[in-house]
């Protein structure tokens, strides 16, 4: 099968040349004639982006989302690679739930999908999960992604054991006797009069991580960090050589705890959204590379999970469909960082830290790519996407980067070129 | 004036023209309240159910006697003994409701935002009688008549609120309400008990009892919300009863003149001596009868808002 893409923009600048794919790696040029042509019209042609932490909530929630749906919507959003937390039902911590996640997203998937697996068993923080065993099924990392890894010993253990492995670590950090709470802790909580969850919850655990990264000298991966003085941890730990590596997401830099004035349920989630100095505190840390990779956290709830009273609502939101427009609009149409930037935040490096081997344009590597038009705006419309959840705080919102064509591994994925 | 909303969802969604407009209506529902004959006809042909997902004593039987003073058909649904406890949501229960041709809902709930949550959906309006810890406008607008017919202004007066702030809908509906009406409030309990940013809603935390009741012209004590104490905030009843009751003596630190309030029920001993809350300062029993007149008055400025539409 050969591909060939005409006009496009190759990472985005230059002049339009022509992109060439053939049996699912990406090509040198070829004169023989292509079994499909693609015109993307001067779009910037792109390695496919990579979300290093999603929820496809399949086993066990398939009414929110299963993996033909998310894949679809990663699809759609640019992304040819997804790594999926392990909350699902039953939970992935063992290497049967592995092979099946894989076999049903190699059989009927419309992105590579990487599984992440538990860290302890049942997600409980007390033993460790069969790690050797789901590695050699397929994981890509290990997390208990959505809670914390509570205990300092059993996030040493986690972490020494891991590394046997080769096994990134992903902790969601939050001190849970701090964190009860239904948003943002500050005067906007105290103004509505729900529970705050402070930074301090978050903070606590980060350094708390970090020593315990530098004690053994392995590394650690922190998920989503939110704030301003997380960052800063992050910062001076790496200036220390600690081995750590951390991610936000497109709500940490587009949105603040304002949004959930109204008791508005698509602004809430885990961490919550912060105060506007820790957005431009996430901005900050992204600009000078503190924080290394932007992940969706793409968190689909049916609406049966969020239309209801706020402290009660599910936590999250979708985040494949507008993940790198948000990137594009906010970061780099802003001038706070290039589209090289931004592509390595959302593809490189993501393939780095999880050793995936993708995220290049190199001739021979698997043809992973997404194009996108970066010159039109378009109004994002939630009932346009793929997700079967709804969730989004994006209605509404203009954007530009809208994802053109997705091809993963030499198969296509999404295509909207007329 | 009318009201510019269809729902009273809080005092934060109402401007200081509307709250003084409720207090002026107040002023004439009392007078039918304190006639021989407490029958008005201005919700005749209405329907006010009040739905209570929270106990109550006063609250709920102020606003169903306010609602049948004047002249509406009124009813009472509780969660339990309703299909809320068939696993009913709040929406539909809320919908099942609005769907009999219901005027005003009347709502308490233990989460925050819950009549907001509801209020869009419906063609009635709806009243917050006590959400979470977020606001209870009706309990604050009764306090500021209450005050008002005291002092005959609320611009300039200095009001203690001491207790439990974290935990309370009323503190924060007074701080708002008070604030917007030119007055100064004064927050104090114990330090876990006071939310973080309070004192940018227009308040100040004082650092002591005596700071806050020094030169008071009114004294409010707070419930201790001993069912809402997830996890304790003070070591013992014994304790907090010593460092941070409203005594006779702390009371002797306020204006000769001072007022007591409290939004009952009262824990004796706890958070108000019972010489305070017995004491001729203490407007603790009139707080209740003006309650019925304030929500007499807020269903009447409703119903004219409805009338309009």
């Amino acid at each position: 099968m050969k591909i060939q893409i005409k006009n496009a923009r190759i990472m985005g600048c230059g002049e339009p040349s022509d992109f060439f794919i053939e049996d699912g790696l990406i090509s040198k040029p070829f004169t023989s004639k292509p079994d499909i042509i693609y015109d993307v019209s001067g779009a910037a042609l792109l390695p496919g982006l990579i979300d290093a932490h999603c929820h496809l909530r399949d086993p066990g929630f398939e009414y929110k989302e299963d993996i033909i749906s998310g894949t679809r919507s990663a699809a759609k959003g640019g992304f040819t690679s997804v790594c999926c937390m392990p909350n699902t039902n039953p939970v992935c911590d063992n290497a049967s739930v592995v092979s099946g996640i894989l076999a049903k997203s190699k059989a009927r998937g419309y992105a590579n999908v990487f599984p992440i697996g538990a860290a302890s068993k049942g997600l409980k923080g007390e033993e460790l999960a069969e790690i050797g065993l789901m590695k050699e099924a397929g994981i890509v990392a290990v997390s208990d992604d959505g809670k914390p890894i509570a205990l300092a010993s059993q996030m040493r253990k986690v972490m020494e054991y891991s590394h046997d492995f080769n096994l990134p670590v992903l902790n969601h950090c939050e001190d849970p006797s701090l964190g009860d709470g239904a948003m943002n802790e500050g005067e906007i909580s105290t103004q509505m009069g729900l529970g705050g969850i402070p930074t301090l919850s978050e903070n606590i655990m980060i350094s708390r991580d970090l020593l315990i990264a530098e004690y053994l000298n392995l590394p650690v991966h922190i998920c989503h960090v939110s704030n301003k003085v997380g960052i800063q941890l992050i910062r001076e730990a790496k200036a220390r050589g600690i081995k750590v590596t951390t991610e936000t997401c497109p709500h940490y830099f587009v949105l603040n705890e304002t949004s959930c004035l109204g008791f508005d349920t698509n602004a809430k989630m885990n961490p919550p959204l912060r105060k506007e100095e820790d957005r431009l505190a996430v901005i900050e840390g992204l600009r000078d590379g503190t924080i290394d990779i932007i992940v969706t956290d793409h968190a689909p709830h049916h609406v049966d999970d969020k239309n209801i009273e706020f402290s009660l609502a599910a936590n999250g939101i979708v985040g494949f469909e507008t993940a790198f427009s948000l990137g594009y609009t906010y970061l780099v149409r802003t001038g706070i960082m290039d589209l090289d930037q931004l592509i390595r935040c959302m593809s490189a490096l993501p393939s780095k830290i999880l050793s995936l081997g993708r995220g290049t344009l190199k001739i021979g590597a698997p043809a992973d790519i997404s194009c996108f038009d970066l010159e039109t705006p378009y109004t994002f419309d939630k009932n346009s996407m793929m997700s079967k959840s709804r969730n989004t705080p994006y209605d509404g919102y203009t954007l530009y980067g809208k994802c053109k064509l997705t091809i993963t591994g030499g198969k296509t994925t999404y295509e909207e070129l007329c | 004036m009318t009201l510019i909303s269809k729902d009273l969802l809080g005092l934060k969604e109402l401007s200081a023209e509307e709250i003084n407009e409720i207090l002026h209506t107040a002023e004439m529902m009392k007078l039918v309240l304190s006639s021989g004959n407490k029958k008005t006809s201005h919700l005749q042909g209405k329907s006010v159910i009040t739905l209570f997902y929270e106990n109550s004593t006063r609250t709920r039987l102020s606003f169903e006697l306010a609602s049948k003073y004047m002249g509406s058909a009124s009813a009472n649904i509780s969660a339990s003994g309703s299909s809320v406890n068939k696993g009913e949501s709040l929406l539909d229960t809320a919908r099942t409701i609005d769907m009999m041709a219901t005027d005003v809902l009347i709502m308490r709930h233990s989460q925050s935002g819950a009549p907001h949550f509801i209020a869009p959906y419906l063609k009635a309006s709806v009243v917050n009688a006590g959400d979470g810890m977020n606001e209870h406008p009706t309990q604050a607008l009764l306090d500021m008549y209450t005050l008002k017919e005291k002092f005959g202004k609320l611009e300039g007066l200095k009001v203690a609120i001491c207790g439990d702030i974290y935990h309370s809908r009323v503190a924060r509906s007074n701080a708002i309400g008070l604030s917007k009406l030119g007055a100064e409030v004064f927050l104090y309990g114990p330090s876990t008990m006071i939310p973080m940013g309070i004192d940018k809603m227009g308040c100040k935390v004082a650092s002591s009892l005596a700071e806050a009741v020094e030169g008071a012209d009114a004294v409010m004590g707070l419930r201790v919300q001993l069912e809402r104490q997830k996890k304790s905030l003070f070591p013992s009843i014994a304790e907090y009863a010593k460092f941070y009751s409203i005594s006779p003596e702390i009371l002797s630190l306020a204006k000769k003149d001072a007022v007591v309030l409290h939004p009952g029920p009262c824990n004796h001993g706890v958070e108000l001596s019972t010489m305070v809350y017995d004491s001729p300062q203490s407007l603790i029993n009139e707080q209740v009868t003006n309650g019925v007149a304030v929500r007499m008055a807020v269903l009447y400025m409703l119903m004219i808002r409805r009338n309009l539409q």
